[in-house]
Protein backbone atom coordinates (compact mmCIF):
# COMPACT_ATOMS: atom_id res chain seq x y z
CA UNK A 1 0.00 0.00 0.00
CA UNK A 2 2.66 2.40 0.84
CA UNK A 3 4.35 1.53 -2.53
CA UNK A 4 0.63 1.69 -4.27
CA UNK A 5 -0.68 4.77 -3.25
CA UNK A 6 2.00 7.31 -4.96
CA UNK A 7 2.28 5.17 -8.01
CA UNK A 8 -1.51 5.95 -8.47
CA UNK A 9 -1.33 9.30 -7.70
CA UNK A 10 1.67 9.49 -10.15
CA UNK A 11 -0.55 7.56 -12.99
CA UNK A 12 -3.54 9.94 -12.11
CA UNK A 13 -1.79 13.61 -11.99
CA UNK A 14 0.90 12.33 -15.33
CA UNK A 15 -2.44 11.46 -17.68
CA UNK A 16 -4.44 14.00 -16.56
CA UNK A 17 -1.75 16.67 -17.60
CA UNK A 18 -1.02 14.68 -20.69
CA UNK A 19 -4.76 15.29 -21.34
CA UNK A 20 -4.33 18.68 -20.36
CA UNK A 21 -1.76 19.76 -22.81
CA UNK A 22 -4.87 18.78 -25.38
CA UNK A 23 -7.90 20.10 -23.70
CA UNK A 24 -8.13 24.26 -22.86
CA UNK A 25 -11.55 23.88 -21.39
CA UNK A 26 -11.80 24.38 -17.66
CA UNK A 27 -9.99 23.40 -15.39
CA UNK A 28 -7.58 21.31 -17.80
CA UNK A 29 -6.40 24.47 -19.00
CA UNK A 30 -5.05 25.59 -16.21
CA UNK A 31 -3.86 22.42 -14.05
CA UNK A 32 -0.26 22.43 -14.82
CA UNK A 33 0.19 26.02 -13.71
CA UNK A 34 -1.97 25.23 -10.55
CA UNK A 35 0.20 22.51 -10.03
CA UNK A 36 3.56 24.48 -10.66
CA UNK A 37 1.72 26.31 -7.74
CA UNK A 38 1.37 23.67 -5.61
CA UNK A 39 5.42 22.38 -6.24
CA UNK A 40 6.22 25.92 -5.03
CA UNK A 41 4.39 26.03 -1.59
CA UNK A 42 5.31 22.38 -0.89
CA UNK A 43 9.00 23.47 -2.01
CA UNK A 44 8.89 26.71 0.28
CA UNK A 45 8.14 24.72 3.32
CA UNK A 46 10.93 21.99 2.08
CA UNK A 47 13.27 24.67 2.74
CA UNK A 48 13.36 24.12 6.28
CA UNK A 49 14.47 20.34 5.62
CA UNK A 50 17.89 21.49 3.99
CA UNK A 51 18.35 24.20 6.77
CA UNK A 52 18.13 21.25 9.25
CA UNK A 53 20.32 18.74 7.38
CA UNK A 54 22.98 22.11 6.75
CA UNK A 55 22.61 22.73 10.68
CA UNK A 56 23.19 18.40 11.39
CA UNK A 57 25.88 17.88 9.23
CA UNK A 58 28.03 20.67 9.81
CA UNK A 59 27.64 20.74 13.66
CA UNK A 60 28.13 16.85 13.75
CA UNK A 61 31.41 18.03 11.78
CA UNK A 62 32.79 20.38 14.22
CA UNK A 63 31.97 18.33 17.41
CA UNK A 64 34.06 15.50 15.98
CA UNK A 65 36.64 18.16 14.81
CA UNK A 66 36.80 16.77 11.64
CA UNK A 67 39.78 17.69 9.28
CA UNK A 68 39.17 21.44 8.83
CA UNK A 69 36.54 21.94 11.14
CA UNK A 70 36.95 25.62 11.53
CA UNK A 71 35.50 26.49 8.31
CA UNK A 72 32.74 24.57 9.05
CA UNK A 73 31.61 27.17 11.91
CA UNK A 74 32.32 29.89 9.55
CA UNK A 75 29.33 28.35 7.49
CA UNK A 76 26.65 28.21 10.49
CA UNK A 77 28.24 31.65 11.80
CA UNK A 78 27.55 33.13 8.19
CA UNK A 79 24.18 31.26 7.91
CA UNK A 80 22.84 32.65 11.25
CA UNK A 81 24.14 36.63 10.30
CA UNK A 82 21.97 36.57 7.44
CA UNK A 83 18.89 35.09 8.98
CA UNK A 84 19.26 37.31 11.87
CA UNK A 85 20.00 40.36 10.37
CA UNK A 86 17.30 39.81 7.79
CA UNK A 87 14.66 39.15 10.35
CA UNK A 88 15.45 41.89 12.63
CA UNK A 89 16.00 45.17 10.60
CA UNK A 90 13.96 43.11 6.97
CA UNK A 91 15.79 43.54 2.91
CA UNK A 92 15.89 45.71 0.84
CA UNK A 93 11.67 46.41 0.52
CA UNK A 94 10.62 44.44 3.85
CA UNK A 95 10.79 45.49 7.28
CA UNK A 96 11.78 43.74 9.77
CA UNK A 97 11.03 42.98 13.61
CA UNK A 98 13.01 46.19 14.64
CA UNK A 99 11.46 47.99 11.29
CA UNK A 100 13.92 49.24 9.02
CA UNK A 101 17.17 50.24 10.67
CA UNK A 102 17.30 53.74 10.35
CA UNK A 103 19.92 54.84 11.94
CA UNK A 104 22.30 51.94 10.31
CA UNK A 105 20.90 52.89 6.75
CA UNK A 106 22.03 56.44 7.58
CA UNK A 107 25.95 55.02 8.50
CA UNK A 108 26.33 52.26 6.00
CA UNK A 109 23.73 53.60 2.82
CA UNK A 110 21.99 50.06 3.29
CA UNK A 111 20.07 48.06 5.68
CA UNK A 112 22.62 45.09 7.26
CA UNK A 113 21.47 42.53 5.04
CA UNK A 114 21.72 44.84 1.70
CA UNK A 115 24.51 45.72 2.53
CA UNK A 116 26.47 42.22 2.80
CA UNK A 117 24.36 40.77 0.23
CA UNK A 118 25.97 43.90 -2.19
CA UNK A 119 29.37 44.02 -0.53
CA UNK A 120 29.92 40.35 -0.10
CA UNK A 121 27.55 37.57 -1.11
CA UNK A 122 27.59 38.72 -4.46
CA UNK A 123 31.50 39.18 -5.08
CA UNK A 124 31.62 36.09 -3.39
CA UNK A 125 29.49 34.47 -6.38
CA UNK A 126 31.67 36.61 -9.00
CA UNK A 127 35.01 34.94 -7.45
CA UNK A 128 33.31 31.73 -8.79
CA UNK A 129 31.75 32.77 -11.70
CA UNK A 130 35.16 34.62 -12.61
CA UNK A 131 36.83 30.64 -12.32
CA UNK A 132 35.17 29.76 -15.19
CA UNK A 133 37.48 32.07 -17.44
CA UNK A 134 40.67 29.88 -16.42
CA UNK A 135 38.70 26.39 -16.60
CA UNK A 136 37.69 27.06 -19.92
CA UNK A 137 41.12 28.18 -20.93
CA UNK A 138 42.44 24.74 -19.64
CA UNK A 139 39.96 22.27 -20.86
CA UNK A 140 40.39 24.03 -24.51
CA UNK A 141 44.01 23.41 -24.17
CA UNK A 142 43.11 19.65 -23.60
CA UNK A 143 40.23 19.31 -26.14
CA UNK A 144 42.44 21.22 -29.10
CA UNK A 145 45.05 18.68 -28.71
CA UNK A 146 45.96 17.13 -32.11
CA UNK A 147 45.78 13.72 -31.62
CA UNK A 148 43.01 11.56 -33.91
CA UNK A 149 40.90 12.82 -37.25
CA UNK A 150 37.87 14.06 -34.86
CA UNK A 151 40.23 16.10 -32.42
CA UNK A 152 42.14 17.56 -35.80
CA UNK A 153 38.63 18.30 -37.00
CA UNK A 154 37.59 19.94 -33.39
CA UNK A 155 40.95 22.12 -33.79
CA UNK A 156 40.43 22.88 -37.16
CA UNK A 157 36.62 24.23 -37.02
CA UNK A 158 37.62 26.13 -33.26
CA UNK A 159 40.56 28.18 -34.79
CA UNK A 160 37.87 28.91 -37.44
CA UNK A 161 35.17 30.17 -35.29
CA UNK A 162 37.56 31.89 -32.95
CA UNK A 163 39.79 33.83 -35.85
CA UNK A 164 36.17 34.57 -37.40
CA UNK A 165 35.25 36.36 -34.13
CA UNK A 166 37.96 38.83 -34.11
CA UNK A 167 38.98 41.19 -35.90
CA UNK A 168 42.55 39.89 -36.99
CA UNK A 169 40.38 36.85 -38.97
CA UNK A 170 38.36 39.93 -40.64
CA UNK A 171 41.53 41.96 -41.76
CA UNK A 172 43.07 38.00 -42.83
CA UNK A 173 40.38 37.44 -45.38
CA UNK A 174 38.98 40.84 -45.93
CA UNK A 175 41.17 41.56 -49.41
CA UNK A 176 39.26 38.48 -50.65
CA UNK A 177 37.20 39.15 -54.32
CA UNK A 178 33.45 39.83 -54.04
CA UNK A 179 33.23 36.23 -55.70
CA UNK A 180 35.06 34.75 -53.05
CA UNK A 181 33.61 35.98 -49.84
CA UNK A 182 31.96 33.06 -48.59
CA UNK A 183 35.64 32.34 -47.78
CA UNK A 184 36.06 35.59 -45.72
CA UNK A 185 36.44 34.27 -42.29
CA UNK A 186 33.70 36.06 -40.31
CA UNK A 187 31.55 34.21 -42.62
CA UNK A 188 32.55 30.28 -41.99
CA UNK A 189 32.62 30.93 -38.87
CA UNK A 190 28.53 31.87 -39.15
CA UNK A 191 28.45 28.96 -40.96
CA UNK A 192 29.58 26.68 -38.85
CA UNK A 193 27.74 28.03 -35.61
CA UNK A 194 24.62 28.48 -37.85
CA UNK A 195 24.57 25.02 -38.93
CA UNK A 196 26.51 22.41 -38.18
CA UNK A 197 26.46 23.25 -34.22
CA UNK A 198 23.20 24.52 -34.45
CA UNK A 199 22.24 21.03 -36.38
CA UNK A 200 23.96 18.87 -33.74
CA UNK A 201 22.20 20.56 -31.09
CA UNK A 202 18.93 20.47 -32.23
CA UNK A 203 19.88 15.92 -33.18
CA UNK A 204 20.98 16.06 -29.18
CA UNK A 205 17.54 18.13 -27.88
CA UNK A 206 15.59 15.48 -30.38
CA UNK A 207 17.04 12.62 -28.10
CA UNK A 208 16.56 13.81 -25.57
CA UNK A 209 12.94 14.99 -26.03
CA UNK A 210 12.40 11.61 -26.94
CA UNK A 211 14.23 10.47 -23.69
CA UNK A 212 11.79 12.31 -21.46
CA UNK A 213 8.91 10.87 -23.15
CA UNK A 214 10.04 7.56 -22.55
CA UNK A 215 11.31 8.07 -18.96
CA UNK A 216 7.77 10.04 -18.44
CA UNK A 217 5.83 7.05 -19.57
CA UNK A 218 7.92 4.87 -17.49
CA UNK A 219 7.29 6.50 -14.88
CA UNK A 220 3.34 7.16 -15.58
CA UNK A 221 2.73 3.70 -15.79
CA UNK A 222 4.56 2.53 -12.70
CA UNK A 223 7.94 0.56 -14.81
CA UNK A 224 10.19 2.81 -13.29
CA UNK A 225 9.80 3.39 -9.65
CA UNK A 226 13.68 3.82 -8.91
CA UNK A 227 12.74 7.88 -7.93
CA UNK A 228 10.22 6.25 -4.83
CA UNK A 229 13.28 4.51 -3.20
CA UNK A 230 12.51 1.10 -4.56
CA UNK A 231 12.54 -1.65 -7.52
CA UNK B 1 -39.60 68.05 -40.74
CA UNK B 2 -37.22 68.40 -38.09
CA UNK B 3 -36.64 64.75 -37.47
CA UNK B 4 -35.90 64.43 -41.31
CA UNK B 5 -33.56 67.14 -40.74
CA UNK B 6 -31.85 65.64 -37.93
CA UNK B 7 -32.23 62.34 -39.41
CA UNK B 8 -29.98 63.93 -42.54
CA UNK B 9 -27.36 65.69 -40.70
CA UNK B 10 -26.53 63.10 -37.71
CA UNK B 11 -27.81 59.76 -38.71
CA UNK B 12 -27.83 59.11 -42.31
CA UNK B 13 -24.14 60.17 -42.61
CA UNK B 14 -23.12 57.63 -39.56
CA UNK B 15 -25.06 54.75 -41.79
CA UNK B 16 -22.57 56.20 -44.62
CA UNK B 17 -19.48 55.94 -42.71
CA UNK B 18 -20.42 53.01 -40.75
CA UNK B 19 -19.21 51.33 -44.36
CA UNK B 20 -15.84 52.67 -44.00
CA UNK B 21 -15.99 51.24 -40.40
CA UNK B 22 -15.66 47.10 -40.28
CA UNK B 23 -15.72 45.14 -36.70
CA UNK B 24 -15.63 41.69 -36.08
CA UNK B 25 -16.14 39.64 -33.26
CA UNK B 26 -16.20 35.70 -32.46
CA UNK B 27 -14.57 33.80 -29.68
CA UNK B 28 -10.74 33.35 -29.91
CA UNK B 29 -10.66 29.41 -31.07
CA UNK B 30 -9.03 26.76 -28.98
CA UNK B 31 -9.00 28.32 -25.31
CA UNK B 32 -10.59 27.86 -22.04
CA UNK B 33 -13.41 30.53 -22.99
CA UNK B 34 -11.39 33.48 -21.36
CA UNK B 35 -10.93 35.45 -25.00
CA UNK B 36 -12.84 37.27 -27.84
CA UNK B 37 -10.56 37.80 -31.05
CA UNK B 38 -11.62 40.76 -33.08
CA UNK B 39 -11.13 42.19 -36.12
CA UNK B 40 -11.09 45.64 -37.81
CA UNK B 41 -11.01 47.45 -41.28
CA UNK B 42 -11.17 51.21 -41.99
CA UNK B 43 -11.28 52.67 -45.23
CA UNK B 44 -11.45 55.98 -43.59
CA UNK B 45 -8.76 58.71 -42.70
CA UNK B 46 -8.93 58.55 -38.88
CA UNK B 47 -6.70 60.19 -36.03
CA UNK B 48 -8.22 57.53 -32.96
CA UNK B 49 -9.95 54.40 -33.05
CA UNK B 50 -11.81 54.07 -29.48
CA UNK B 51 -12.54 50.49 -28.26
CA UNK B 52 -15.59 50.34 -25.87
CA UNK B 53 -16.84 46.87 -24.87
CA UNK B 54 -20.31 45.92 -22.92
CA UNK B 55 -21.70 43.67 -20.85
CA UNK B 56 -25.12 41.93 -21.33
CA UNK B 57 -27.06 45.03 -19.09
CA UNK B 58 -23.87 47.38 -18.40
CA UNK B 59 -22.63 50.49 -19.66
CA UNK B 60 -19.91 50.78 -22.60
CA UNK B 61 -16.43 51.20 -20.97
CA UNK B 62 -13.59 52.06 -22.78
CA UNK B 63 -11.40 48.72 -23.52
CA UNK B 64 -7.96 50.58 -25.89
CA UNK B 65 -7.41 53.05 -27.98
CA UNK B 66 -6.82 50.82 -30.97
CA UNK B 67 -3.35 50.89 -32.98
CA UNK B 68 -4.53 52.29 -37.13
CA UNK B 69 -1.50 50.02 -38.77
CA UNK B 70 -3.14 46.68 -36.85
CA UNK B 71 -6.01 44.77 -37.82
CA UNK B 72 -6.67 43.00 -34.78
CA UNK B 73 -6.71 42.34 -31.27
CA UNK B 74 -6.87 39.74 -29.15
CA UNK B 75 -9.39 40.61 -25.88
CA UNK B 76 -9.02 38.80 -22.68
CA UNK B 77 -9.39 41.02 -19.52
CA UNK B 78 -11.66 39.70 -17.40
CA UNK B 79 -13.71 37.70 -19.98
CA UNK B 80 -16.09 34.67 -18.67
CA UNK B 81 -17.08 31.59 -20.72
CA UNK B 82 -20.71 31.63 -21.91
CA UNK B 83 -21.46 35.19 -21.31
CA UNK B 84 -22.06 37.63 -24.32
CA UNK B 85 -20.12 40.79 -24.48
CA UNK B 86 -20.39 43.93 -27.16
CA UNK B 87 -17.80 45.50 -28.63
CA UNK B 88 -18.40 49.18 -30.06
CA UNK B 89 -15.64 50.77 -32.23
CA UNK B 90 -15.51 54.42 -32.96
CA UNK B 91 -13.15 56.54 -35.45
CA UNK B 92 -12.22 59.99 -34.49
CA UNK B 93 -10.83 62.55 -36.51
CA UNK B 94 -8.08 65.29 -35.21
CA UNK B 95 -10.64 67.31 -34.01
CA UNK B 96 -12.18 64.44 -32.31
CA UNK B 97 -15.37 63.96 -33.51
CA UNK B 98 -16.83 61.11 -34.75
CA UNK B 99 -16.15 60.17 -38.34
CA UNK B 100 -17.60 56.58 -37.81
CA UNK B 101 -19.27 54.00 -35.39
CA UNK B 102 -19.17 50.66 -35.68
CA UNK B 103 -21.33 47.69 -33.13
CA UNK B 104 -20.73 44.25 -32.87
CA UNK B 105 -21.53 41.18 -30.11
CA UNK B 106 -19.72 37.49 -29.24
CA UNK B 107 -20.10 34.82 -27.06
CA UNK B 108 -17.39 33.56 -25.26
CA UNK B 109 -16.79 29.50 -25.22
CA UNK B 110 -14.57 27.18 -24.03
CA UNK B 111 -13.26 24.25 -26.28
CA UNK B 112 -12.44 20.72 -25.31
CA UNK B 113 -10.20 20.52 -28.09
CA UNK B 114 -7.24 22.66 -28.97
CA UNK B 115 -7.11 21.81 -32.96
CA UNK B 116 -3.76 23.62 -33.01
CA UNK B 117 -2.54 20.54 -31.51
CA UNK B 118 -3.43 17.97 -33.89
CA UNK B 119 -0.23 16.96 -34.86
CA UNK B 120 1.16 17.37 -31.80
CA UNK B 121 -1.59 15.07 -30.93
CA UNK B 122 -0.93 12.43 -33.34
CA UNK B 123 3.05 12.41 -32.99
CA UNK B 124 2.12 12.08 -29.46
CA UNK B 125 0.05 8.84 -29.45
CA UNK B 126 2.72 7.17 -32.38
CA UNK B 127 5.41 7.77 -29.80
CA UNK B 128 3.29 5.98 -26.60
CA UNK B 129 1.80 3.33 -28.79
CA UNK B 130 5.38 2.43 -30.01
CA UNK B 131 6.86 2.79 -26.41
CA UNK B 132 3.90 0.63 -25.19
CA UNK B 133 4.35 -1.79 -28.02
CA UNK B 134 7.81 -2.70 -27.42
CA UNK B 135 7.12 -2.89 -23.61
CA UNK B 136 4.41 -5.68 -24.30
CA UNK B 137 6.90 -7.21 -26.68
CA UNK B 138 9.71 -7.35 -23.94
CA UNK B 139 7.33 -8.56 -21.29
CA UNK B 140 6.50 -11.46 -24.01
CA UNK B 141 9.86 -12.25 -23.47
CA UNK B 142 11.05 -10.78 -27.42
CA UNK B 143 15.10 -10.58 -27.36
CA UNK B 144 16.21 -6.94 -27.45
CA UNK B 145 19.37 -5.62 -28.61
CA UNK B 146 20.39 -2.73 -26.52
CA UNK B 147 23.62 -0.93 -27.45
CA UNK B 148 26.60 -0.44 -24.92
CA UNK B 149 26.68 2.48 -23.23
CA UNK B 150 30.44 3.20 -22.07
CA UNK B 151 29.65 5.71 -19.02
CA UNK B 152 27.23 3.15 -17.42
CA UNK B 153 29.39 -0.37 -18.24
CA UNK B 154 32.04 1.83 -16.39
CA UNK B 155 30.28 2.18 -13.38
CA UNK B 156 31.43 -0.92 -11.80
CA UNK B 157 35.11 0.69 -12.69
CA UNK B 158 34.59 3.38 -10.63
CA UNK B 159 32.80 2.30 -7.62
CA UNK B 160 36.00 -0.94 -7.58
CA UNK B 161 38.15 1.88 -8.01
CA UNK B 162 36.55 3.99 -4.61
CA UNK B 163 36.65 0.98 -2.75
CA UNK B 164 40.22 -0.16 -3.45
CA UNK B 165 41.50 3.11 -2.92
CA UNK B 166 39.64 3.70 -0.06
CA UNK B 167 38.49 7.08 -1.29
CA UNK B 168 34.49 8.12 -1.26
CA UNK B 169 32.54 8.16 -4.33
CA UNK B 170 31.10 12.05 -5.29
CA UNK B 171 27.70 12.29 -6.58
CA UNK B 172 25.78 15.39 -8.25
CA UNK B 173 22.13 15.13 -9.23
CA UNK B 174 22.50 17.93 -10.94
CA UNK B 175 21.36 21.53 -10.10
CA UNK B 176 18.00 21.62 -11.01
CA UNK B 177 14.56 20.69 -8.66
CA UNK B 178 12.86 17.52 -8.70
CA UNK B 179 10.39 19.07 -11.07
CA UNK B 180 13.06 18.56 -14.12
CA UNK B 181 12.73 15.40 -15.33
CA UNK B 182 17.16 14.94 -15.46
CA UNK B 183 17.32 15.99 -11.69
CA UNK B 184 14.73 12.37 -11.79
CA UNK B 185 16.81 10.65 -14.28
CA UNK B 186 19.90 11.56 -11.90
CA UNK B 187 18.19 10.09 -9.05
CA UNK B 188 16.76 6.73 -10.82
CA UNK B 189 20.79 6.56 -11.66
CA UNK B 190 21.37 7.63 -7.94
CA UNK B 191 19.55 4.62 -6.73
CA UNK B 192 21.84 1.94 -8.92
CA UNK B 193 25.16 3.37 -7.94
CA UNK B 194 23.25 3.40 -4.06
CA UNK B 195 23.51 -0.32 -4.40
CA UNK B 196 26.70 -0.94 -5.86
CA UNK B 197 28.45 1.06 -3.54
CA UNK B 198 26.45 -0.84 -0.62
CA UNK B 199 27.50 -3.51 -2.21
CA UNK B 200 31.19 -2.78 -2.64
CA UNK B 201 31.34 -0.89 0.94
CA UNK B 202 32.05 2.48 -0.60
CA UNK B 203 31.58 5.22 0.52
CA UNK B 204 28.78 7.50 -0.74
CA UNK B 205 28.87 11.45 -0.52
CA UNK B 206 25.47 13.36 -2.09
CA UNK B 207 25.98 17.06 -1.59
CA UNK B 208 22.34 18.63 -3.07
CA UNK B 209 21.21 21.87 -3.44
CA UNK B 210 17.26 21.84 -3.46
CA UNK B 211 15.76 20.56 -0.19
CA UNK B 212 13.12 18.58 -2.28
CA UNK B 213 15.94 16.74 -3.91
CA UNK B 214 17.40 16.03 -0.26
CA UNK B 215 14.78 14.29 0.45
CA UNK B 216 13.95 12.27 -2.29
CA UNK B 217 18.01 11.44 -2.46
CA UNK B 218 17.77 10.56 1.13
CA UNK B 219 15.18 7.96 0.69
CA UNK B 220 16.66 6.75 -2.55
CA UNK B 221 20.02 5.89 -1.04
CA UNK B 222 18.34 4.31 2.03
CA UNK B 223 16.21 1.58 0.33
CA UNK B 224 19.40 1.07 -1.96
CA UNK B 225 21.61 0.33 0.99
CA UNK B 226 18.22 -1.98 2.46
CA UNK B 227 18.64 -3.90 -1.26
CA UNK B 228 21.83 -4.40 -1.18
CA UNK B 229 21.07 -6.25 2.31
CA UNK B 230 23.57 -3.39 4.29
CA UNK B 231 21.09 -1.24 6.15
CA UNK B 232 23.19 -1.17 8.63
CA UNK B 233 25.82 0.71 6.15
CA UNK B 234 23.75 3.74 5.13
CA UNK B 235 24.56 6.58 6.92
CA UNK B 236 22.13 9.18 6.91
CA UNK B 237 24.61 12.26 6.44
CA UNK B 238 26.22 11.03 3.41
CA UNK B 239 22.94 12.54 1.56
CA UNK B 240 22.87 16.68 2.70
CA UNK B 241 22.03 19.47 1.28
CA UNK B 242 24.52 22.68 0.55
CA UNK B 243 22.99 26.04 -0.72
CA UNK B 244 20.14 26.64 -3.25
CA UNK B 245 22.62 29.27 -4.64
CA UNK B 246 24.52 28.20 -7.91
CA UNK B 247 27.70 29.26 -7.42
CA UNK B 248 27.55 28.98 -3.18
CA UNK B 249 26.79 25.26 -4.50
CA UNK B 250 29.77 24.74 -6.71
CA UNK B 251 32.37 26.81 -3.86
CA UNK B 252 30.79 24.11 -1.75
CA UNK B 253 31.59 20.95 -3.81
CA UNK B 254 34.58 22.14 -5.05
CA UNK B 255 35.69 22.02 -1.31
CA UNK B 256 34.72 18.57 -1.12
CA UNK B 257 36.49 17.56 -3.56
CA UNK B 258 39.87 19.16 -2.93
CA UNK B 259 39.55 18.14 0.86
CA UNK B 260 37.72 14.57 0.29
CA UNK B 261 39.47 13.53 -2.87
CA UNK B 262 36.97 11.22 -4.05
CA UNK B 263 38.33 8.33 -5.98
CA UNK B 264 34.99 8.59 -8.37
CA UNK B 265 32.57 11.95 -9.37
CA UNK B 266 29.15 11.37 -11.09
CA UNK B 267 27.96 14.47 -12.35
CA UNK B 268 24.40 13.10 -13.19
CA UNK B 269 21.48 15.76 -14.06
CA UNK B 270 20.59 19.25 -15.41
CA UNK B 271 23.88 21.83 -15.08
CA UNK B 272 24.52 25.26 -16.14
CA UNK B 273 27.63 27.20 -16.13
CA UNK B 274 28.83 25.50 -12.93
CA UNK B 275 29.37 22.09 -14.93
CA UNK B 276 33.30 22.79 -16.40
CA UNK B 277 33.92 24.40 -12.34
CA UNK B 278 32.77 21.31 -11.13
CA UNK B 279 34.05 19.16 -13.73
CA UNK B 280 37.86 20.56 -14.14
CA UNK B 281 38.10 20.31 -10.13
CA UNK B 282 37.34 17.03 -10.38
CA UNK B 283 39.43 16.13 -13.09
CA UNK B 284 42.15 18.30 -11.20
CA UNK B 285 41.95 15.44 -8.16
CA UNK B 286 42.50 12.93 -10.14
CA UNK B 287 39.17 11.54 -9.70
CA UNK B 288 37.42 9.06 -12.69
CA UNK B 289 34.53 11.15 -13.60
CA UNK B 290 31.16 10.13 -15.18
CA UNK B 291 29.20 13.10 -16.67
CA UNK B 292 25.73 13.00 -18.35
CA UNK B 293 22.73 15.73 -19.25
CA UNK B 294 20.56 17.30 -21.57
CA UNK B 295 21.94 20.55 -21.86
CA UNK B 296 23.18 20.60 -25.24
CA UNK B 297 25.61 23.99 -24.49
CA UNK B 298 27.01 22.41 -21.15
CA UNK B 299 27.84 18.88 -23.40
CA UNK B 300 31.07 19.89 -24.76
CA UNK B 301 32.35 20.98 -21.13
CA UNK B 302 31.81 17.70 -19.86
CA UNK B 303 33.17 16.01 -22.57
CA UNK B 304 36.33 17.40 -22.26
CA UNK B 305 36.45 16.87 -18.79
CA UNK B 306 35.48 13.73 -18.03
CA UNK B 307 35.89 10.20 -18.51
CA UNK B 308 33.07 9.28 -19.84
CA UNK B 309 29.54 11.39 -20.89
CA UNK B 310 26.31 10.37 -20.97
CA UNK B 311 24.78 12.28 -24.15
CA UNK B 312 20.96 13.58 -23.66
CA UNK B 313 19.45 10.82 -24.39
CA UNK B 314 21.92 8.45 -22.70
CA UNK B 315 20.80 9.95 -19.17
CA UNK B 316 17.14 9.19 -19.42
CA UNK B 317 17.81 5.72 -20.84
CA UNK B 318 20.81 5.07 -17.84
CA UNK B 319 18.41 3.66 -15.12
CA UNK B 320 16.45 1.41 -17.65
CA UNK B 321 20.11 -0.04 -19.08
CA UNK B 322 21.55 -0.27 -15.74
CA UNK B 323 17.97 -1.92 -14.46
CA UNK B 324 18.52 -4.74 -16.90
CA UNK B 325 14.59 -4.50 -16.69
CA UNK B 326 13.29 -5.98 -19.95
CA UNK B 327 10.30 -3.94 -19.67
CA UNK B 328 12.26 -0.71 -19.14
CA UNK B 329 14.79 -1.97 -22.33
CA UNK B 330 11.61 -2.39 -24.30
CA UNK B 331 10.23 1.31 -24.05
CA UNK B 332 14.01 2.09 -25.01
CA UNK B 333 13.30 0.45 -28.35
CA UNK B 334 10.11 2.52 -28.51
CA UNK B 335 12.17 5.93 -28.10
CA UNK B 336 14.21 4.06 -31.02
CA UNK B 337 11.18 3.81 -33.17
CA UNK B 338 10.72 7.38 -32.54
CA UNK B 339 13.93 8.91 -33.59
CA UNK B 340 13.31 7.03 -37.01
CA UNK B 341 10.03 8.54 -37.61
CA UNK B 342 11.93 11.86 -36.99
CA UNK B 343 14.43 10.99 -39.01
CA UNK B 344 12.45 9.97 -42.29
CA UNK B 345 10.10 13.36 -41.21
CA UNK B 346 13.00 15.66 -41.11
CA UNK B 347 14.82 14.14 -44.57
CA UNK B 348 10.94 14.07 -46.14
CA UNK B 349 10.67 17.77 -44.63
CA UNK B 350 14.27 19.50 -46.18
CA UNK B 351 12.86 17.62 -49.66
CA UNK B 352 9.84 19.14 -49.97
CA UNK B 353 10.86 22.76 -48.15
CA UNK B 354 13.36 22.78 -50.79
CA UNK B 355 10.93 21.53 -54.00
CA UNK B 356 8.31 24.36 -52.13
CA UNK B 357 6.14 22.37 -50.96
CA UNK B 358 5.25 23.52 -47.50
CA UNK B 359 2.56 21.35 -46.93
CA UNK B 360 4.68 18.96 -44.09
CA UNK B 361 5.98 22.12 -42.29
CA UNK B 362 2.08 23.67 -42.17
CA UNK B 363 0.68 20.23 -40.95
CA UNK B 364 3.39 19.95 -38.06
CA UNK B 365 3.49 23.60 -37.19
CA UNK B 366 2.35 24.09 -34.08
CA UNK B 367 0.82 27.15 -33.62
Amino acid sequence: MKRKIPLIITFAVGTLLILSEFIPHKPFGRLSGELENWFLIISGFAIILGQLSLFKVNIIKIKRKTPNWQYFIITLVSFMIMVLIGIFWGTEKNPGIFGNGQIIVDTIGYKPFDYLFHNVYQHLQATMFSLLAFFIASAAYRAFIARTVESNLLLFAAILVMLGNTSLGSSLTGWLPHSLSFLHLPRISEFIMKYPNTAGQRAIMIGAGLGIIGSSLRIILGIERSYLGGK
Amino acid sequence: MKKILLFFLFVFPMIIFAQDLELKARDNPNDDGSAIKLNYKINLDVARLILERRGEHTEYNELAVLELESSGLIDGEEIEAGRSYYYRLTAYDLEGNILAQAETKATAQAQWFNTNKISLLVMSIILIAAIIYYILSARRGKELYIRKIAGLESMDESVGRATEMGRPILYIPGTLDIDDMQTIAGLTILGKLAQKAAEYDAELIVPVNKSMVLSTAKEVVKEAYLKAGRPDAYKADSVFYLTDDQFGYVAGVDGIIIREKPAANFFLGAFYAESLILAETGFSSGAIQTSGTAMPSQLPFFVVACDYTLIGEELFAASAYLSKDPQQLGSLKGQDLGKAIFVVLLIAGVIMEMTGIHFLKDLLTIH
